[in-house]
């Protein structure tokens, strides 16, 4: 089975980039497959916790404490999410914060790497 | 027999390569400076894994804007500019790409080109022909595309 780093640059609002990068984890994931997803940019605010559920938006916060639960390594880039105000405390249990060495280092490692969205 | 990109023949020892692709202007989209910093990162990369890692930029398509020298983003957004940060690459000796015939359909000279020779960079951005991108990206171990 492969491992595949997913680089996600859109925010949770605003585009369905966000669901797709997290349904294609599923489905990596339900494959068998190793999985890091790497929140970039505006999407550091998939991370932030205190989420609500309304009709009309995105919600993925259960989506990912499940990828979670299934090995997936989610990590919101420290720079990215500092900028935006999120810190470490306002961060989903379980969602590491790291520097982008982090990242390059795992996608290096990978027998795929794919990024989606950005605004 | 096919080959994973991570198992080339004969490149297992060598460091791992991942070109990052910028094909968007400068500040209409953070994604050029994401793909510049992700770049940097490369550097330390190998903190977390037994191997280096190394990067090159290209920059094709709108992308090759970012490369105009005499950048006033600090003037007019104040914040750093994306020419500050190629020198920097630059001066680093980070291998940079740069798509000729985007360049030429954006009548953009190579004179106005940003060089880093006064920070002593031994390196300019290299200006290629869409080919030798091509090569890159059938080269490198993975590719990022901003």
């Amino acid at each position: 089975m492969a491992t595949i780093s997913i680089g996600l640059f859109s925010s949770l609002i605003g585009s369905m980039n966000s669901d797709f990068a997290v349904k294609l984890a599923e489905t990596a994931v339900n494959k068998g497959h190793s999985v890091n997803l790497w929140f970039s940019g505006n999407a550091v605010t998939l991370a932030r916790k205190g989420q609500k559920s309304f009709k009309d938006y995105s919600y993925l916060a259960e989506r990912l404490k499940a990828l979670q639960e299934n090995g997936v390594a989610i990590v919101a880039c420290e720079a990215c999410a500092a900028a935006r105000g999120i810190h470490k405390d306002d961060v989903i249990e379980g969602i590491a914060v790291h520097s982008m060495d982090w990242y390059v280092a795992r996608a290096a490692k990978s027998d795929r790497v794919l990024h989606i969205g950005g605004e | 027999m096919s080959l994973s990109a991570n198992d080339k023949e004969g490149e297992n020892n060598m460091a791992k390569s991942i070109l990052f692709v910028i094909s968007r202007p400068p500040y209409k989209s953070e994604n050029p400076k994401l793909a510049i910093t992700h770049a940097m990162a490369c550097f330390v990369a190998d903190m977390h894994i037994d191997e280096e890692v190394e990067p090159v930029v290209a920059f094709v398509g709108d992308g090759v804007l970012n490369c105009i020298k005499n950048q006033r983003s600090q003037e007019f957004y104040g914040i750093i500019s994306t020419e500050q940060h190629i020198k920097n690459q630059l001066a680093s000796d980070m291998r940079m790409l740069v798509c000729k015939e985007d360049l030429y359909r954006l009548d953009i000279k190579p004179e106005r080109l940003i060089n880093a020779r006064d920070m002593g960079a031994d390196i300019d951005l290299n200006v290629v022909g869409f080919n030798e991108v091509q090569k890159e990206m059938e080269r490198c171990d993975q590719m990022m595309w901003f």
